[in-house]
């Protein structure tokens, strides 16, 4: 038996994909033929489950899209009893909620992942890891209980205090703080999307490659810098997409947000003020909604929330990749 | 290491798979979905029930009022349950294959919160309805100072606290908004959600109330049994004929009594208690419904479920006191009676003629 | 220039400490949850939880055995169903899946992942409940598994890819086909990795509630009928915190705290194994 060239030839890079060495053998057998069918047979059933789910979707909400057009996404008033639905108070809740918790998040994740692959040393790098990845795996009910028990109290009766003194006058910050508010639902979002975001910026810094650093050390910059103006940037594209993959999570994020965010169909530029998100909104009403246009309307603003996580995630998986060529970034964690 | 793994895992499916199997049990199932607000009675009498009914289990889990009716109507469960009765066209339907009986009485009390004062305030109609249209902003307003003249209140905002999920409890509030205060019908109306004018969203009956224990000069209104469990100071009201009562149980069923004493021979029980007539009725509570279809097609579960629901508005009403439910009226209860005999499985009647008389 | 050189180290240090501070302040919320939980739920974890089901309001006793044993045989459910397609899913990804058909299921995989869990409960509800006319732990694991596949599907596919292509050349350069390659050889050889991801998802998909409201619906006895509505652990932990006696709060927290540690445990399980392979790979 001939051995092939791809064996006597190994190819330079470590990332040739089992595709292409694949390609260069020819060799077909019926067994093969029969697994590739079987295996795609079996991959073909996740999009089978998409469509399904956005077909439903649509199909649902098809009475209120038809009832409101798209003033549904413009006007303010939630009213079930008088049968009229305007969802901006949702998408704007949604927005603005996962804004703030990716402006926290994002610092404090990046601080992370810059922590696990620079500066830490050896012997803290996998359990400071293994500890981080593990916010991810708390369910989403007990961040709710612990934000309504511990971090609602700490916000309203130790921080505002404090903090009124120097931001009141800031419009954001404008009104009375109770306690349930945008800013408790974006600080409960930022931790949960914190172990994603830095789990996914660590593997793309893990990918670059280190003649990179040396090439920043070489030039005479400190570690810090070397770290600022060489590795960031050339990460730059897979960081971004990890932020945006955190702010797909944090969108479609339920029960912990609607414990803390205080749940009002209101448009407040104030994160002090209580807000509304659609998931919550989702899960809220559903079960008791009575009439059929409420149902509607609540798969319409759960149609909407669809292809905002689409968008979402399209633009992070084309940025992830262009940096992070292959590797499946981010799965581990999720 | 992976073959520990490995055969942990085939143990484990092995389990469950044995475990399918070993369903072989001679039990009858019924299982019925609903309203929250009686939901501690309800899993109290399930339970009890099995002691009486040793190979009957009857589950019920709470996804609210709206679910109840909806499962009910997909017919995905057995029976339904909800704060708020079916509409006509709701009923329309099922084809009118459904029966509205009720099965405790419950109460809706005003909780609040505010700093330095310890007595127990008084409310009208007019004024918790200005509070929730956010027309009343200061508790020391005159409106709430004129009907509570020995107590001190201070000069602070009333923060408004309701529910933000769908929810019977809304339904009782809200209708009793609606008849006290014609502002109130124009403007909100009754549901189990409504458009609130102000106030924080809080998820489920401790949303509500936690909210308004942090939240000093709040105000909200939760079931009694919330608030006696609890312990949270919490408002009387006054009723129609013009005294303060204070939600209790006997105030309760003085409730209803007047309503059902309206109550003709073919009432179908979607009536409405609040704001009721009586000196010594408290102004907003209400009954809560089981859904039964009135032609069952399963001859077990059916007779399963009449029978408890007969038992459940007879010997299970001992368990409503202690978990703060007022208990049915004896005239709702001969007229529940009649309802029940009429229900039938393929043309006869699932309980035979004579059922009851022995006291069973 | 000695100034600049002071102040660049001065930032340097400090930016230093900064991620030190990040690492720390992120960490903060996981000890503060689990301390929540142990010291509200500890004390109320006793044999009884584990092994007796719900008892009436007021009777002592009584605990989380049916929602225990609810929360293994649906997740083991989701695991039947799940399994099989996520795994051959992401063998699929890491074998076959250069092209733009790979990319297309990739990226449904991860659309799939950001769609909420109550989408998915509604999704299952219309498809397994309504049309069976009851409710049913089938149902639920069903609903679980549609969590669980493009989790399992993109751990999978990282695994297998880390396979060294040496691996695969010596399977075809002795002569096998290229299916009994990547079936026995390289699929064996991830199999550690694949498990681990199976653990990860398992974690994941144990705690969700959402899917599970419309689907299992729970139930107070404890049952073990896959056709029957089934209590699951979130399921229950929620229902007792909304309640209103004392008793259930003590409970709800308690049940809360061995799902956690159920979950954790699970992931730390996965983690020590993805990094022991990963050394060796």
């Amino acid at each position: 038996m001939t051995i092939p060239a791809a064996v006597l030839e190994p190819e330079a890079s470590p990332q040739a994909t089992a595709e292409e060495r694949w390609r260069a053998l020819k060799t077909v057998s019926p067994g093969d033929v029969v697994y590739r069918t079987v295996l795609t047979v079996f991959a073909l059933l996740l999009p089978l489950v998409l469509v399904t789910i956005a077909l439903e979707l649509g199909v649902n909400a098809w009475p209120a899209v038809a009832k409101f057009g798209f003033g549904f996404l413009t006007h303010s008033t939630w009213d079930p009893v008088r049968g009229e639905f305007g969802a901006l108070p949702l998408i704007f809740g949604t927005l603005y909620s996962s804004l703030v918790a990716l402006v926290i998040a994002v610092p404090l994740a990046l601080g992370c992942a810059i922590f696990l692959t620079e500066f830490a040393p050896r012997w803290i790098r996998t359990p400071a890891a293994t500890l981080i990845e593990l916010l991810a795996a708390v369910p989403s009910v007990i961040y709710g209980l612990w934000g309504i028990f511990v971090l609602i109290p700490l916000l309203r009766d130790h921080f505002w205090p404090v903090a009124r003194h120097a931001l009141s006058w800031l419009p954001i910050f404008g009104g009375v703080f109770y306690g349930p508010s945008v800013l408790a639902g974006g600080v409960i979002l930022s931790i949960m999307v914190l172990p994603y975001i830095a789990a996914v910026s660590r593997e793309v810094l893990l990918a670059v490659p280190p003649s990179q650093r040396e090439a920043g050390l070489a030039l005479g910059a400190t570690r810090w810098e070397t770290v600022w103006t060489v590795i960031l940037p050339y990460g730059r594209a897979g960081i971004i997409g990890a932020v945006i993959l955190g702010l797909g999570r944090a969108l479609g994020e339920t029960m912990a947000v609607t414990m803390v965010i205080g749940n009002r169909h209101e448009v407040s530029a104030s994160l002090l003020q209580p807000g509304y998100t659609i998931a919550a909104a989702i899960a809220n009403e559903f079960s008791e909604a009575v009439s059929d246009i409420h149902l509607s309307a609540l798969f319409f603003v759960g149609a909407v929330l669809f292809l905002i996580t689409i968008a979402v995630n399209a633009l992070a998986r084309v940025l992830v990749w262009r940096v992070a060529r292959g590797s499946a970034i981010g799965s581990t964690a999720i | 290491m992976r073959h520990v793994i490995r055969a942990a895992a085939t143990a484990a499916v092995g389990l469950v798979a044995l475990a399918g199997s070993l369903s072989a049990q001679a039990e009858i199932r019924v299982t019925g979905a609903g309203a929250t607000f009686p939901y501690p009675i309800y899993s109290k009498w399930m339970l009890e029930y099995t002691v009486v009914r040793p190979h009957v289990q009857i589950n019920y889990q709470s996804i609210g009022s709206g679910g109840g009716i909806r499962q009910f109507t997909d017919r995905t469960v057995d029976f339904g349950a909800t704060d708020g009765p079916m509409t006509d066209s709701q009923i329309a339907v099922v084809h009118g294959n459904v029966m509205h009986l009720p099965t405790v009485l419950g109460a809706v009390v005003p909780t609040y919160n505010i700093p330095g004062v310890n007595a127990k305030l008084r409310f009208t109609g007019e004024v918790l309805a200005g509070i929730f249209l956010g027309q009343i902003t200061k508790w020391n307003d005159s409106r709430i100072a004129a009907i509570n003249p020995d107590v001190q209140l201070p000069d602070q905002d009333i923060v408004v606290a309701h529910r933000s999920d769908g929810s019977g409890t809304t339904y009782i509030w809200t209708d009793y908004l609606s008849k006290v205060s014609p502002d109130w019908a124009q403007r909100v109306g009754k549901g189990t959600s409504v458009n609130w004018p102000v106030g924080l969203g809080g998820q489920g009956n401790p949303g509500v109330a936690n909210t308004v224990k942090q939240t000093p000069g709040s105000i909200g209104y939760v079931e009694l049994i919330y608030a006696l469990q609890n312990k949270i100071g919490y408002g009387a009201v006054r009723n129609s004929a013009g005294n303060y009562i204070d939600a209790s149980l006997e105030s309760t069923t003085a409730a209803a009594t007047a309503a059902v004493s309206a109550l003709d021979e073919n009432t179908d029980f979607r009536v409405s208690i609040t704001d009721p007539a009586g000196a010594q009725a408290y102004p907003i509570a209400s009954f809560t419904w089981l859904l039964v279809p009135k032609q069952i097609s399963d001859p077990v579960k059916g007779r399963a479920l009449v029978e408890f629901v007969w038992w459940a508005t007879h010997e299970g009403q001992k368990y409503c006191n202690a978990l703060g439910y007022a208990t049915l009226p004896d005239r709702v209860v001969q007229l529940e009676e009649q309802r029940l005999k009429s229900i039938t499985v393929n043309g006869t009647a699932v309980l035979p003629a004579g059922y009851g008389r022995r006291g069973r | 220039m000695m100034h600049g050189r002071i102040a660049r180290r001065l930032v340097g240090s400090t930016m230093t400490g900064v991620t030190y501070g990040a690492a720390a302040l992120a960490i903060l919320p996981l000890a503060a949850i689990l301390g929540m939980l142990l010291l509200k739920g500890a004390g109320s974890i006793n044999w009884d939880f584990f092994v007796k089901s719900a008892v009436p309001v007021g009777e002592p006793g009584g605990g989380f055995a049916n929602a225990i044993v609810g929360t293994l045989i649906i997740v083991g459910l989701a695991c039947t169903v799940g399994v099989p397609i996520g795994v051959a899913t992401g063998i699929f990804l890491a074998e076959f899946g250069g092209g733009r058909f790979g990319f297309t299921i990739r990226f449904v995989a991860d659309v799939l992942n950001g769609v909420p869990s109550i989408v998915i409960g509604i999704f299952a509800w219309t498809w397994l409940v309504k049309p069976m006319g009851h409710f049913s732990a089938l149902a639920g694991g069903c609903a679980l598994a549609v969590i669980l596949v493009p989790i399992l599907a993109r751990t999978t596919e990282e695994m297998v890819r880390l396979v060294p292509n040496s691996l695969r050349e010596a399977g075809l350069a002795l002569g096998y086909p290229r299916w009994r390659t990547s079936l026995l050889i390289v699929a064996r050889t991830a199999g550690a990795g694949i498990v681990t991801g199976c653990l990860v998802a398992v974690a994941r998909v144990a705690g969700e509630t959402a899917p599970l409201l419309f689907t299992a619906l729970g139930n107070q006895f404890f049952s073990t009928r896959l056709q029957a509505p089934m209590a699951a652990l979130p399921l229950q932990v929620y229902n007792y915190a909304v309640g209103p006696y004392d008793e259930w709060h003590r409970q709800a927290w308690a049940g809360a705290l061995v799902l956690i540690v159920l979950v954790l445990a699970l992931s730390l399980i996965a983690r020590a194994v993805v990094r022991a392979k990963r050394q060796h790979a």
